[in-house]
């Protein structure tokens, strides 16, 4: 018997009893419509993260104070002491290929406005902060090196804080406390979102280093150094002199781990890809389970269909069936079982993952190696679950298939 | 080699007779049940020729299923040979039995065996499913065999739409679809009433007086075994008798005499009045 005829035949079939067909096709849809999601839904959000890293500026290059080695680039506060801006400065003398660097030194603070109070962070820079984070002023502008130099107490706010302290009001020129320093706001900053680990990005207030440091804080060290190389090539290649550049001012000993941690932003990509890889492959993996539980429901109901259908096996049989027909028969009915499944899951997928990223503004990326795998796995999971139930039908004794109740 | 200067010599003898399409040579079946071994036929030998009508007969255990699963080639034989259409196929492999079964023998069950929720016409088209030929081919010798048993018009209809003797007239127009040149019947009338099971032999003798088509049927009741040509006796194993039948029925005949539906109808009519006078009767004193 040929296939298409086969195929027919198993349509038919499965058509005599289209409740159970479609309710067994339910565990599979299930299986496969979350896998495509997961994997959908993962890889929107692993695009997001690397869009938001190409935000931060392709030949940006990140000094964190401190060998803590849980990599990324937040540090948190505190611990190491020794990354001072006479580092940074040495940084820019010795290594050409870094063309600008700012510091940050970071610290919580109330801030007081009127009546309205709020606390939030507060860094510590230099104004080429800004042109190496590409982050301009919507209104003002920021402070200028004089100031730095002075060590004045202005700031720039980021929207966030704008709305919150001032509502409709215009911020410019206005006085604000920090801390319990009066400090007039220059410019607000444009809006950047929540960053890639869900941070409000705008709820921050920068002002001059020097006088975070010596009025706010009084920490004479600082937390990073944000720097950016000539190119991408530049910013990769500017690790190495830069970690020896350092290892020789902070006196580290050949062998000892730094006291500092360097990232280029290549680095950062690579890792929140890996982050972002691992997770969806779980989630996936997660979900797979579910597809096997779809294929163990349709061996059990096409081993009751078998059951079931013992006459009918009986009397193909009696006019003409071998029993490669009937195994055929009932390992197509499982495939096409398990296909159908699997295309429905796939679509319910897509719809599942739009839906979602609907939801959360996140995208959604469909994978088109997702979905091939899909149809694979399903065909699999039908041959697999269906060939037991198959061998079964066409070893019957036709005489007895035929007396069966 | 040896079969054919037996034909020679059997075709020079004075009877002219067309060779057999069915022959048993000492045929035994016994079933293996551990410690039990049943013996279900012991040395029967038989021969059945083109265009036959044979009733076999005999009660339970008596070797008539046996003998009908062997000559369907459902089961073979555990010694001795069976000769279908000169072709000994007692030693045949699984696939080339059914192959045979789909050439060469209809199937007629006692329970019509029907698909359910599939139309006549795709019932009847099941044996041609497994005869390798294209789906237009399929579909017309569908069509044919079911206007062979007068239900052209039913075609369309499942089981659950036709009376009982239209569903066995659907299976044995499934049953002649591949044009076997053998019919084998179950107790095709077991569970029909009698007027239908009298419209069944009609249909069986019928096409055994026109088409030449040889027919061999199961029964255990001997009104039924009358429409047939000769009779085989069974009984413990083996062949007891081998007669022709006396005074056989022509099932064209009996009908006439038989009431038809109506008449039923009209008959039931008549009773129901007839009671419904006497309890009217009783209820006045």
């Amino acid at each position: 018997m040929d296939f298409m005829n086969t195929f027919r035949l198993a349509l038919r079939a499965l058509s005599r009893n289209k409740m159970r067909s479609a309710l067994t096709m339910l565990g599979i849809v299930i299986g496969v419509g979350a896998v495509i999601a997961v994997v959908s839904i993962g890889q929107g959000a692993q695009y997001l993260v690397q869009q938001g890293i190409q935000a931060m500026g392709t030949n940006a290059v990140f000094i964190a104070a401190g060998s803590n080695r849980a990599g990324g680039v937040r540090q948190g506060y505190g611990g190491v002491k020794t990354l001072t801006m006479d580092d940074l400065n040495a940084i820019l003398r010795e290594i050409p290929i870094i063309k600008q660097a700012a510091p940050s030194v970071n610290t919580r603070q109330q801030v007081v406005y009127g009546n309205q109070n709020w606390n939030t962070s507060v860094t510590g820079t230099t104004p080429n902060y800004f042109d190496i984070r590409t982050w301009p002023v919507q209104a003002g502008s920021v402070f200028s090196d004089e100031e730095v130099d002075l060590a004045e107490n202005v700031c720039v706010i980021g929207t966030t804080v704008s709305k919150i302290l001032f509502v409709d009001e215009n911020p410019i020129g206005k006085t604000i406390r920090i801390g319990n320093l009066p400090f007039r706001v220059d410019g607000v900053l444009e809006s950047k979102g929540q960053s890639v680990v869900g941070q409000d990005q705008d709820d921050v207030i920068f002002a001059p280093y020097t006088t975070v440091q010596r009025k706010i804080s009084g920490i004479t060290w600082l937390q990073f150094i944000n720097a950016s190389a000539v190119s991408q090539e530049a910013s990769v290649a500017s690790v190495a002199p830069i970690t020896s550049l350092l290892r020789e001012r902070h006196r580290i000993r050949a062998g000892d781990d730094p006291d500092f941690l360097i990232r280029t932003q290549s680095d950062i990509a690579d890792l929140a890809n890996q982050t972002q890889s691992v997770m969806t492959m779980l989630l996936g993996g997660i979900a797979s389970v579910s597809l096997v539980v779809g294929g163990i429901g349709i061996m059990n109901i096409m081993l009751v269909s078998v059951t079931e259908r013992t006459r009918e096996i009986g009397v193909r049989m009696a006019v003409g069936a071998t029993e490669a027909d009937v195994r055929m028969q009932f390992l197509v009915e499982a495939v096409t079982l398990s296909m159908m499944g699997g295309a429905i899951g796939i679509i319910f997928g897509l719809v599942g993952s739009a839906l979602i990223s609907n939801l959360l503004t996140w995208p959604t990326l469909i994978s088109g190696k997702a979905i091939v795998a899909a149809v694979i796995f399903s065909a699999a999971v039908g041959i697999f679950f269906g060939y037991y139930p198959a061998r079964k039908a066409s070893q019957l004794d036709p005489i007895e298939a035929l007396r069966y109740e | 080699m040896a079969e054919q200067i037996t034909s020679a010599v059997e075709s020079q003898q004075t009877t002219v007779k067309a060779k057999p399409v069915i022959r048993l040579e000492n045929v035994y079946k016994t079933y293996d049940l551990g410690e039990i071994q049943v013996q279900a036929l012991r040395g029967v030998s038989l021969e059945i020729y083109e265009g036959e009508f044979v009733a076999v007969m005999g009660p339970s255990g008596s070797g008539k299923s046996t003998v009908m699963n062997i000559l369907g080639c459902l089961d073979r034989p555990t010694k001795g040979r069976y000769f279908l259409d000169g072709v000994d196929v007692s030693g045949m492999a699984k696939e080339d039995l059914a192959r045979i079964r789909n050439r060469k023998l209809g199937f007629v069950f006692q329970q019509f065996n029907l698909l359910s929720r599939t139309s006549a016409l795709e019932n009847v088209e099941l044996p041609t499913v497994y005869a390798g030929i294209s789906p237009e081919e399929r579909t017309k010798h569908a069509m044919e065999s079911l206007t062979r048993v007068g239900l052209a018009s039913r075609a369309g209809h499942h089981p659950s739409q036709l009376s009982g003797g239209q569903q066995q007239r659907v299976a044995i127009a499934r049953g002649l679809v591949n044009r076997p040149a053998i019919l084998l019947a179950d107790e095709p009338t077991g569970n029909l009433d009698s007027r239908t099971s009298v419209e069944i032999m009609d249909i069986l003798q019928t096409l055994n007086n026109e088409q030449g088509l040889t027919i061999v049927l199961v029964t255990h009741e001997p009104d039924i075994a009358q429409y047939a040509k000769r009779t085989l006796e069974f009984r413990d194993g083996k062949l007891r008798r081998d007669s022709l039948v006396q005074d056989r029925l022509i099932a064209q005949e009996v009908l006439k005499t038989l009431p038809t539906a109506e008449q039923q109808a009209a008959e039931d009519a008549e009773d129901n009045a007839r009671q419904e006078k006497l309890t009217a009767a009783e209820a006045a004193d």
